[in-house]
């Protein structure tokens, strides 16, 4: 009877867990080195953080789609930043800005996906025990953690948390007399952020070293699944661009409390005029694009990389193009380094730069369509199994697509004069990089659930979320086009006070609604995922059939992942479907020496390669296996 | 009552479709379904791609269309007219790939779901296909990354000569316009030298100051046909002039003055005809976020036809003449310059005369 087997193993599992966990809480999981650990500990914050920063964008979106509302009931939560009368606070509005967009870009789309799953699949999916240094992987979350909490507390502040947009330009952010934010909420802004990058350096390191050096026999880089090279590109990236946001920070920091002028110049406000001469704005805009632009691949790569892997899982096709997949990561990668101006173009910026990044940023669209199309290759005449996780890549392609056309507008600086600061770019980057990502992200929890938890999440819960956010986020974006065209600007508390702008009043209530919707859409998601870590079906060992490394760890995988020898590799992760193979999927464990019956010629050539290995082996390692 | 008998609703709602999906999924146990690779679900969501393609694209499709007059601006400037007709271009060439890649997307994931009797195709690569889809992009992009810089290095070209010139200062939260008056030269300025009532900090050691006259509250206006060279100023934070008919925007940076030259097509009257709105303006909006009234920090300004323009110049007094206390600031060896610059002289004779 299959319940009683169920139990029996629930049973065996149970003994298993007391003979090697000694540990108490502390141990366990505050100074845990073991990356999937640290792994899980990231995605909780990540997902923790997501509802915070979602929940946040609910309150501005009501005050956006329903002027008049009376915000009183608000008041327990918010106390003093709803006036008398029931307004939203406009400084608080800004501050509510600002803080969703630190939270969603660094918090959860850095944080919660890279830190999710490079931790996780990393050395799962190479073939390592642990990552390079556990004690660094440990410290990236500690620092993880502290600049969490710092950020957190200051939306606690009477003055309110930083309130100048999530780039937080000076003088804007330099100046608390300017606005409230810029006062200690700015301050606490920094901190967090010096941390946090801390956080993401030392993790990076860790990424990269991993990958480079701990591949286990066989594991050469053409034979690495493209979560492997997105991550790696990733991590590369990061660490070439983080430090300059340090940069920014830091002149930022001096200019706030050192009376420097790396940012200020000849300013006159509350009555007096400042001694600062000299410093320009634009500079910081400069460094923090630097940045800025990487930082929005540095999200976006992770989850093309999931993608890629669980389109070709679920298709039971190899995925199709895997070197060109490379070169347009690798095309990603290098051009994402110098079109960061094109954030600039009406900055007051000379106009031949204008020019130059308006090249460069156009080439950039190139390799994005070249994953488009082999993306669409790839589900071509496959055998498609809708899992949740597919289901949401699919749904990453779709608003990649939407979100990286309407760059090819905003990457033409001609184009950009009407649509800069307009709701034209708030609806292009949370399609191309909020929708796109948290795809990524929820695609990469359903999909690796089993492997992290033992258990499954529940199916008709997953549909159910899919659906109702892949029609949440085109009703509440796409109808964004439409405003910004009009010309609509950002960051704005009111669209009635002017008439041009008032015309657009139901759309905007539409928008908040469907917000609203798509917001307690992610309830379901909550109770699948905590509710199935405890009660969820115990998994298979491979309950997609995936040809990876990771799958063939036991279902709950200890410290060190295999309990055995690492598992050799002798091919390349995507023999889905191969003819002549009994099965539609070969993993990557599987010898050459065994699929006489599928192997392409070259791969027949490989046969006499891996019996020369399996000597040397015997020789070097006198005891039997 | 309403708000308690929502809640009900929702709650219920959810209960039924816990419930529902529990007893599919005790279902599926029971009968020993779940171990099946793809179930009906399988085929539901399959259906689904091509449901969600329909619907949302004909309400993409029906927005578009029916509603186009009203996200679709009018347009009163030279420069405008080009980026329009980029922009358009630049629609329906990605509009064309948005819709034929999401055709592809959704039918082929409908058209290849699971079935027990196929099998995928292993189809791993081929080097011809990738290299056509990486050129043809690439020309794409080639030839509108070409005709956007034509039109931006003109857009961001040096102004004409006969420019008429003004100032606009943005500082939080409101706009102020100074023009250069008869001398047509602006005087300079230093910000060291702004007090509640000179914003400018005009600086009247200058001579050119002295005639400078001034707009801070109404509209300002502006002369139709006549390239106008705008130079921008902050003087505490970061703001940003936005036109959004003139398709104009250009950041107004504190210690750095920006600018940005246009002609206007249309004047005031013309629009109120065009748009069949009697009520309309034209505004200087403010888009970048400075803090608290960001959102209300705009300026009115008319459009008129040049005549019009020139005549309303003619009637406005320079700053000097309406605040002669500022006369102090003048050095001694230009004060009689400045009296008759800023028609304080002419001024001083007319009330005598009415005097007597």
């Amino acid at each position: 009877m299959a319940t009683a087997n169920i139990e029996h193993a629930v049973e065996h599992d149970h003994v298993h867990e007391e003979e090697h966990h000694h540990g108490n809480f502390i141990t366990t999981y505050i100074f845990s080195q073991d990356h999937k650990m640290i792994a899980k500990q990231y995605l909780i914050s990540g997902i923790l953080w997501a509802f915070l920063g979602g929940l946040l964008s609910i309150i501005f979106r009501l005050q956006l789609g329903f002027p008049e509302m009376d915000m009183s009931f608000l008041k327990p939560f918010l106390g003093g930043w709803i006036s008398e009368t029931g307004s939203l606070d406009p400084e608080f509005y800004l501050a509510l800005v600002t803080m969703h967009g630190t939270i969603m870009v660094f918090f959860v789309l850095t944080a919660g996906l890279s830190g999710t799953f490079s931790n996780f699949l990393i050395p799962l999916q190479i073939g390592a025990r642990d990552m390079a240094s556990g004690f660094m992987n440990m410290l990236s979350y500690w620092f993880f953690f502290l600049a969490s909490v710092i950020m957190l507390s200051s939306l606690f502040l009477e003055t309110g948390p930083a309130a100048g947009g999530w780039v937080v330009y000076p003088p804007l952010s330099a100046l608390p007399q300017a606005i409230q934010g810029s006062g200690m909420g700015m301050t606490l802004w920094l901190v967090a952020m010096v941390f946090f990058i801390a956080s993401t350096l030392l993790g990076g390191i860790n990424y990269i070293t991993t990958i480079i050096n701990l591949r286990t026999k066989g594991m050469s880089f053409a034979r690495l699944p493209l979560t492997i090279w997105a991550f790696f590109l990733t991590a590369i990236i990061g660490l070439l661009s983080f430090p300059v946001l340090v940069a920014a920070a830091l002149l930022l920091v001096f200019d706030r409390s050192f009376g420097t002028s790396f940012y200020l110049s000849e300013i006159f406000i509350n009555g007096e005029a400042l001694p600062n001469i000299g410093g320009s704005p634009i500079l910081y805009q400069h460094l923090f694009w630097f940045l800025g632009h990487p930082e929005v691949y540095i999200v976006l790569l992770p989850a093309l990389g999931i993608t890629s892997e669980i389109i070709a899982t679920n298709s039971r096709k190899p995925i199709f193009g895997y070197r060109a997949m490379i070169g347009s990561m690798l095309g990603i990668t290098i051009l994402s380094f110098v079109v960061w101006a094109h954030h600039m173009f009406v900055s007051g910026l000379n106009p031949f730069l204008g020019s130059i990044f308006m090249f460069l940023t156009l080439i950039i669209a190139v390799p994005s369509a070249v994953k488009v199309f082999n993306y669409l290759t790839t589900l071509w005449k496959g055998n498609i199994r809708f899992t949740t996780a597919m289901m949401f890549s699919i749904g990453l392609v779709s608003v990649f697509i939407s979100g990286g056309l309407t760059g090819i507008f905003l990457g033409n600086s001609a184009i950009d004069i009407q649509l800069h600061d307009t709701y034209f770019v708030v609806a292009h980057f949370h399609l191309v990089m909020g929708s796109a990502s948290f795809f990524g992200l929820m695609a990469g929890v359903y999909h690796w659930f089993p492997k992290m938890f033992g258990r499954m999440m529940d199916k008709g819960l997953g549909y159910v979320h899919f659906w109702l956010t892949f029609a949440g986020i085109y009703l509440v974006f796409f109808p964004m086009h439409y405003i910004g065209i009009a010309g609509f600007p950002r960051r704005y508390y009111s669209f009635t006070t002017f008439d041009p702008f008032g015309a657009f009043t139901d759309l905007n209530m539409f928008i908040s609604i469907a917000a609203i919707l798509t917001f307690f859409g992610q309830l379901v998601f909550a109770y699948n995922f905590f509710n199935s870590i405890f009660r969820g079906r115990l998994a298979p060992l491979n309950p997609w059939k995936s040809n990876t490394l990771e799958w063939t760890t036991p279902r709950n995988p200890g410290h060190g992942n295999w309990p055995g020898e690492i598992p050799t590799v002798y091919r390349w992760p995507y023999d889905y479907s191969k003819p002549g193979a009994p099965e539609d999927y070969i993993p990557q464990t599987v010898p050459f020496s065994e699929t006489p019956e599928s192997n392409l010629p070259y791969e027949n050539e490989s046969i006499g390669i891996e019996r020369e290995g399996e000597k040397t082996e015997k020789m070097d390692e006198p005891h039997a296996k | 009552m309403t708000q308690f008998l929502i809640a009900v609703g929702v709650v219920l709602f959810l209960v039924i479709l816990f419930t529902v999906l529990r007893i599919l999924k005790l279902l599926n146990v029971a009968r020993g379904t779940d171990k099946k690779y793809a179930s009906t679900g399988n085929k539901v969501n399959a259906m689904l791609f091509m449901v969600f393609l329909v619907v949302m694209g004909g309400l993409m499709t029906w927005y578009s269309i029916a509603e186009f007059d009203k996200y679709d601006p009018a347009v009163a400037s030279e420069h405008g007219v080009v980026t329009d007709r980029l922009f358009w271009i630049t629609m329906a060439v990605t509009g064309f790939i948005f819709i034929l890649t999401h055709i592809l997307l959704f039918y082929f994931s409908y058209r290849y779901q699971y079935k027990e009797t196929s099998k995928a195709l292993f189809y791993p690569d081929n080097s011809k296909l990738e290299v056509i889809w990486t050129v043809i992009p690439a020309i794409v992009l080639a030839v509108l990354v070409f005709s956007g810089w034509k039109a931006w290095t003109d857009i961001t070209a040096k102004a004409p000569d006969d420019s008429e010139i003004i100032e606009i200062m943005g500082y939080q939260f409101a706009w102020t316009v100074r023009y250069p008056g008869t001398d047509e030269q602006l005087g300079e300025y230093d910000y060291r030298l702004i007090d509640a009532q000179n914003i400018w900090g005009m600086d009247f050691t200058d001579k050119a100051s002295f005639d400078d006259l001034t707009v801070s509250s109404g509209e300002f206006h502006v002369p139709k046909g006549k390239p106008v060279l705008l130079k921008i100023r902050a003087r505490d934070v970061l703001h940003s002039v936005y036109i959004p008919e003139f398709r104009l925007k250009q950041d107004a940076v504190p210690g750095m003055p920006t600018r940005f030259w246009f002609t206007a097509t249309k004047t005031t009257e013309e629009m109120r005809e065009e748009l069949g709105d009697p009520d309309f303006n034209y505004n200087v909006f403010c888009t970048e976020v400075c803090g608290r009234a960001h959102f209300s920090m705009r300026l009115r300004f008319v459009v008129d036809e040049p005549e019009d323009y020139e005549a309303w110049k003619a009637e406005r007094k320079p700053w000097l003449q309406g605040n002669p206390d500022y006369l102090a600031k003048v050095p001694s060896d230009l004060k009689d310059l400045a009296m008759v610059s800023a028609g304080i002289e002419e001024q001083n004779k007319v009330e005598a005369e009415k005097i007597n």
